[in-house]
């Protein structure tokens, strides 16, 4: 017999399920108990970079929005700097923003919806710079293991041209939804991102 | 830190489990893209101590009101490691779970076990600098769901995980040892591995249980690992 490799065995997802709001967000099950509630403003007054919304639907295979699903949104600052000692990146923090936001869906319009300020780019591997983007993960009665994928900017068209990730999709068709088309309401940005799960323009999600 | 060691699907469940029917129009049918790590992913957010309440860790006083909640009393504890074995230290973990009637605090739950006043049923903490964390609750009871006419979950507490970095992320539950649901419950049985399942599974810890007080239960939780070899792919430069 060989040496044992004796690795630890990875915990083995499962669903958040229907009442993972009294975990993750108290406040949406209809209770109030922490002092301090995580939430889907990232931004403080004193935040660099430019006030954006991003928000969208969850949508299972029939087309409807999946009111009890939650999203987490994990960005870099405006100047593409994540807060975070893993970035090696020769750039600056901004002490006041973490650049991670949740928001549960709506039980109604099952709408999520993040206010934030648009990343910088951040580079990527090998020196290939990647676009704009924000990384979100989606759980939910019914997701066995949380999916990630990331939103790009419709307004950022020759950085996502050269984007090394969304240029690993071999379909043109597949890569536009990654790419939220950019608005205005009273008169803030807002993208829209909408997360399908199955059918003609099923969302790109990652094994990463 | 470097690229984290990729998901072992011989262990994580897939995303198109039938018998749980609820995955059926929730996963996605193309297959996912595989892509290696960047800074998006081996970065995450970092928590601090002053976000989290001196009582966010005991579910028994956390939102008692007339009195203290009914049930058993326990304590959960144990370490969060990545699969090298090394802790992950301050790393925020959420806990959520039913009364001891198998009742939730929600506005969505309609099973007819009432809620206990005294109750609220979620806490979280940080780990320590060597992963360690640990809260008191009460043992949450077993409760029917619509999947099978007849289908019911074992008693369980739902946790969240951080990790490091955002692709470390995780959800789980933990099952308690000796219950007869585990091996009947259609989520328990979207884990591919048996020995995965088995590592769920919680055991009676009786040199962590308080005498005349406090039973205790240990769940050990394991996050991706990452690589650290001197010969690495480089993430930047050129």
């Amino acid at each position: 017999m060989p040496q044992d490799l004796s690795y630890l065995k990875q915990t083995a997802s499962q669903t958040a399920g229907p009442y993972v709001h009294i975990g993750l967000a108290p406040d949406r099950a209809g209770f109030d108990i922490f002092q301090n509630n995580f939430g889907h403003v990232l931004t403080k007054p004193e935040t660099k970079g430019e006030r954006i919304i991003i928000e969208g639907l969850v949508i299972d295979g029939t087309g409807t929005p999946m009111r009890d699903a939650l999203v987490e949104l994990w960005q870099a600052n405006a100047a593409g700097k994540y807060n975070h000692p893993n970035d090696t990146q020769n750039k600056p923090i901004d002490p006041t923003f973490r650049g991670w936001g949740r928001s549960p869906c709506d039980f109604e319009t099952g709408v999520y919806r993040f206010e934030t300020i648009k990343p910088g780019a951040v580079m990527g591997r090998n020196g290939r710079v990647m676009a704009p983007h924000v990384s979100l993960w989606i759980v939910a009665r019914g997701i066995n293991i949380g999916l990630q994928t990331r939103a790009y900017f419709a307004d950022e068209a020759q950085a996502n041209a050269q984007d090394p990730v969304l240029n690993l999709i071999e379909q043109d068709k597949r890569r536009q939804t990654l790419i939220a088309p950019r608005s205005e309401r009273d008169g803030v940005p807002l993208y829209r991102f909408d997360i399908v799960f199955q059918g003609d323009n099923e969302t790109v999600f990652f094994d990463v | 830190m470097s690229e984290l060691y990729q998901w072992d699907r011989a262990i994580q469940p897939p995303a198109f489990t039938p018998d749980y029917k609820t995955s059926v129009l929730r996963s996605p049918k193309a297959a996912l893209l595989s892509l290696q790590n960047s800074f998006s992913e081996i970065t995450g957010p970092v928590f601090n101590h002053n976000e989290i309440g001196a009582l966010d860790n005991d579910l028994i006083r956390n939102y008692a009101h007339t009195g203290e909640p009914i049930g058993e009393r326990i304590i959960v504890h144990g370490r969060v490691l990545d699969e090298n074995g090394r802790p992950v230290p301050r790393t925020l973990i959420e806990f959520w779970q039913a009364n001891a009637g198998g009742r939730y605090r929600h506005k969505k739950d309609t099973y007819l076990a009432p809620i206990d006043p005294n109750f609220g049923g979620c806490g979280r903490c940080l780990s320590d600098d060597n992963g360690y964390y640990f809260f008191r609750t009460i043992k949450p009871g077993p409760y029917p769901w619509r999947n099978y006419v007849n289908s019911w979950r074992p008693a369980h507490i739902h946790f969240s995980i951080f990790g490091s970095g955002f692709s470390q992320r995780l959800i789980t539950q933990m099952y308690f040892e000796g219950d007869p649901l585990i091996k009947l419950c259609p989520i328990v049985k979207t884990i591919p591995d048996p020995d995965a399942v088995e590592r769920l599974i919680a055991p009676l810890d009786l040199n962590a249980s308080v005498p005349l007080d406090t039973l205790a239960y240990k769940f050990d939780i394991v996050l991706r690992g990452s690589r650290s070899t001197l010969f690495e792919n480089r993430l930047e430069g050129n």
